[in-house]
Parts: C-alpha cells; sequence; structure tokens
C-alpha cells in the first residue's frame, strides 16, 4: 500500500464532496487509482477525458505512482 | 512575458501599458468575455476555477512557445478566477510586435492554445437555476431533450 495525496477540481471536487484528500490504495497507477475512487463515489467522466497530473505537471496515462505522490485528476477545460 | 490568474477584476488599460516597447510597431490584444448565452441556453453568471500551480506552468508553456514561433517583443495573459457576472472580462490576452502580422497571429494562437490546455474550468448557472460545467457533460447528465 501506498500513501497518496489526492486534489480535487471542478466536477470531480463537486462529484467527491472534497477539495483534497489522503489516502492508502494499492493501485499501481493513477488509471487504476480513478477507477478505484469512480466506483465508490460515483465521478461520470470516463478515466479517457481526464489527464492526470502528478507531483504539480501533467503525466501520461496509466501515471505510476509512488508512496507521497500528489495527484491531480484534470477534467475537461474550459477556460476563455 | 507572462501568463497569471487573477482572483479580482482585471484592468485592460493597466494591462495594455504593460505591453509598451520601443521596438513595438503593432499592439493585438484579445478580451473574453461573459456572455448571456451558451448552446442555445440563456446563462446567468459563472464560475472559473482553477489548478493555480499547474496553470501558471502551462501558461507559461504556452507563451515560451509563442515567444519561439513568432517574432513578437512582448506577450501577457491573464485568467480569471472566481464568479463573474455577464459582461466581466475574463481573459485578457496582449501581444506587441515590430509587425501587425506576427502580432495578430501569435494572439489567436495564445488565446486557442490556453482554451485548450490551460486546467481552468467554468460553470455555468443559467436562467432556469441549473448548472453545468463546461465539457464535462456524459450521457445521461442532461435531463432535457
Amino acid at each position: 500500500m501506498k500513501t497518496v495525496h489526492i486534489q480535487y477540481f471542478a466536477l470531480l471536487r463537486e462529484q467527491r464532496g472534497l477539495a483534497k484528500e489522503t489516502l492508502s490504495t494499492a493501485a499501481p497507477d493513477a488509471a487504476a487509482l480513478y477507477s478505484e475512487l469512480g466506483a465508490r463515489h460515483g465521478f461520470t467522466l470516463p478515466v479517457t477525458r481526464l489527464r492526470a497530473a502528478i507531483n504539480g505537471d501533467f503525466t501520461p496515462w496509466p501515471a505510476p505512482l509512488k508512496d507521497n505522490d500528489e495527484i491531480v485528476f484534470i477534467p475537461p477545460v474550459a477556460g476563455g | 512575458m507572462s501568463f497569471r490568474l487573477s482572483e479580482q477584476p482585471l484592468d485592460p488599460a493597466a494591462l495594455k501599458a504593460s505591453l509598451a516597447d520601443a521596438h513595438a510597431g503593432a499592439c493585438v490584444t484579445f478580451e473574453g468575455w461573459v456572455r448571456d448565452h451558451n448552446d442555445g441556453r440563456p446563462v446567468r453568471a459563472l464560475d472559473y476555477e482553477a489548478y493555480g500551480p499547474l496553470a501558471e506552468k502551462e501558461g507559461a508553456r504556452i507563451i515560451a512557445e509563442a515567444l519561439a514561433k513568432f517574432p513578437v517583443t512582448r506577450v501577457v495573459c491573464v485568467h480569471r478566477t472566481g464568479a463573474l457576472q455577464i459582461g466581466d472580462l475574463a481573459v485578457w490576452v496582449g501581444v506587441a510586435a515590430a509587425h501587425r502580422g506576427a502580432a495578430f497571429d501569435a494572439c489567436r494562437t495564445l488565446i486557442d492554445e490556453v482554451k485548450a490546455r490551460v486546467p481552468v474550468w467554468k460553470k455555468e448557472h443559467y436562467a432556469d437555476g441549473s448548472t453545468e460545467w463546461i465539457n464535462c457533460a456524459t450521457r445521461g447528465d442532461h435531463a432535457g431533450p
């Protein structure tokens, strides 16, 4: 198990009901972690429409995880 | 040369003044305003939310790419966060260059890339009281036709 720190934004923040959390997971990568969390919290966005950011920068899927990583799942952006 | 987020209203005159450069013979600016409709639905207000550190990092990369691609002298882009009303200035892009062609081209590229890549999200509040995170709809989200 590893400890990971997750921040949620926009639709994911609302669906999770939290802006951040720290948890233990056996997921080897961010894609697996998202499916674990999605099943638990009913996230509507499929992983194929998200990007992953680990420790402050975009990271290609499946985005392997290490202990104490900071993870952000990036929903489709909509600036401007 | 900067990309930044602002929780406060933007001042276009001050932003434009920050582009001043004796080498520049052209200045092109773009203002994105909050409009009162989207996809045929009346919009009452917007919220913008950003992943600040990565938004600023990606914005800086977009500006660096524009500087490498276009002969421009100065570039500034600022994006609002927080609650905005109809008519508010949501995003401002300004480019100064020796000649107008590069200034127009760089400004267009910058706003297009910012909209496509920077982690900023927009929640629309509609006249009927409903809300939606733009680009985040999935099948089954909509009650309407």
